[in-house]
């Protein structure tokens, strides 16, 4: 584990894939449920690390050199929640999908919607989740688009690298797009806010 | 019950308390006062309990009229409050003004620097999303103030008003402002160059507001090995520096994005993200690298 720092107050720890930072995630959840990290005001997992964001340096040296020493969660606790999104599969670059997978576009909605998928973590915007295969199977692996876009609509939906997700409103975004759906991904008056919360398995169902 | 109606919303109004720290996991950022210590002062002057939500105005220009008597406090960058009735009277900033049923409150653009808070007596009856009345501009939590709003002040508190002429307040620079910087995650990325230019300095671009502040300048250049490469989105903070694929560095506010995609350089100290908040366009920053923290 590689430490690096963000500021005086907070830091990032990068790990060797993302299956190691959901089980450091779960191992610090774990402390903090526990009392052990009360100067931790924030711990953000994402592909390759966890950042943790605490009250001052003083809560962050004692907060990281707890985290540095704790094992691994042997499994990563699901939330026990299922999700079911409609996509209407119109996305902008479903074809350049199919063509980077050398498959065609039906096969590429044929896996997306037979994949049980999980969400890995949230982030990026309110609602966001970052879902990979629950098998750790990856079938749609692709690389982001080369270039940004400055306004991804509300509700599209995407693949980047190892992920899907859909973008719960409008925003730039550099994801693959090869849908769109009509469910509610943010709601500040549902408890919680957000559909998509870490664990939660997922599967997309086609609508038309 | 006291309810203050805008006529006017300023340049950028918007409900502030300490935030909502504890959701990024969500990808909600911790949002609240640029200046903490600010809107705190505003409230312990008018009586109120310090996290008590209150307006951040950005260069002033707010215009409310008071349905029922109340109190105000003022603190941030020095502005001119006038309230008018019958007759106008003008009060500055750091003491309580007493602002009478029916009245006018109208502030003034800040002398120095670009944000102020403005505090009610029984402090402002918002609507709370996970916890806080702040208004984060970029996940579109809750919105700036805008004319025809009507905001509710809570009651009056027990305790008596302190007995105060004024408080001391500094009174934000405006010549190149210094902001200690912590070196990473990514200053690996950079060339020796480009390190040493943040210590020069950049020119704050009008297009800067609570989610980042843009800066102008030459641009970062990354090193011969990171050329090109793609940064796995990972977390951020406020007073990240972010490089954009163009060499820009964007500083982050309170309503940055959880995450960032591109590499940030450095990362300003807690202690000076109030002087950030302070930065008016065109006026320039430059950064200071100090030690970092002991981490293993």
């Amino acid at each position: 584990m590689r430490w690096l720092p963000c500021g005086d107050a907070a830091a990032i720890v990068e790990l060797d894939d993302l299956a190691q930072v959901l089980r450091l995630h779960a191992a610090v959840e774990s402390a903090r449920s526990e009392g052990r990290l009360e100067g931790v005001v924030d711990v953000v997992p994402a592909a390759r690390t966890l950042l943790l964001r605490c009250t001052g340096r003083e809560a962050l040296e004692h907060g990281a050199a707890l985290v540095d020493a704790l094992h691994l969660a042997d499994d990563v606790p699901l939330s026990g929640q299922e999700v079911t999104i409609s996509v209407r599969y119109d996305g902008d670059d479903l074809d350049d999908v199919a063509e980077l997978l050398s498959v065609d576009a039906a096969e590429v909605v044929r896996r997306h919607t037979e994949t049980v998928w999980r969400v890995a973590f949230t982030g990026f915007a309110p609602g966001f989740g970052y879902l990979v295969s629950d098998d750790g199977s990856a079938p749609l692996e692709v690389a982001r688009r080369p270039e940004a876009r400055t306004t991804v609509p509300a509700g599209a939906v995407g693949l980047a690298g190892e992920f899907t997700g859909a973008y719960p409103r409008s925003s730039p975004g550099g994801w693959q797009l090869i849908g769109t759906t009509e469910t509610r991904l943010w709601d500040v008056d549902r408890d919680p806010p957000a559909l998509l919360t870490p664990g939660t398995r997922v599967r997309f169902e086609e609508v038309r | 019950m006291t309810s203050l109606h805008v006529l006017s919303p300023g340049t950028l109004t918007t409900v502030q308390d300490l935030g909502r720290a504890g959701h990024a996991g969500l990808g909600v950022a911790p949002s609240g006062a640029l200046d903490p210590a600010s809107l705190r002062l505003a409230n312990r002057i008018v009586g109120t309990h310090e996290e008590a939500p209150a307006l951040e105005l950005t260069f002033g220009g707010l215009v409310l009229s008071a349905d029922g008597p109340c109190v105000v406090a003022v603190t941030g960058a020095p502005v001119t409050l006038t309230v008018s009735n019958e007759d106008a009277r003008t009060y500055g900033c750091g003491s309580a003004v007493p602002v009478p049923n029916g009245a006018e409150l109208s502030i003034g653009p800040p002398s120095g620097g670009l944000r102020s808070w403005l505090a009610v007596r029984g402090g402002l009856d918002a609507p709370e999303v996970l916890g806080s009345a702040s208004t984060d501009l970029l996940a579109g939590i809750n919105a700036p103030l805008a004319e025809g709003d009507v905001l509710t002040v809570g009651p009056p508190p027990g305790e008596a008003l302190p007995s105060l002429d004024g408080a001391p307040l500094s009174v934000p620079s405006d010549d190149c402002l210094t902001l200690r910087v912590v070196l990473g995650p990514r200053h690996t990325w950079f060339t020796d160059d480009a390190l040493a230019s943040l210590r020069e300095p950049w020119t704050v671009d009008q297009r800067s507001n609570r989610v980042g502040i843009r800066l102008d300048g030459p641009a970062l250049e990354r090193d011969a090995e990171h050329d090109g490469r793609e940064l796995p989105s990972e977390g951020a903070v406020a007073g990240a520096v972010q490089v954009a694929s163009n060499g820009l560095p964007v500083l982050f506010l309170a309503d940055h994005p959880v995450t960032a995609g591109y590499p940030v350089v450095a990362c300003v100290v807690t202690e000076d993200l109030p002087l950030a908040a302070q930065a008016v366009p065109g006026q320039t920053v430059r950064f200071r690298p100090v030690e970092g923290p002991q981490l293993p």
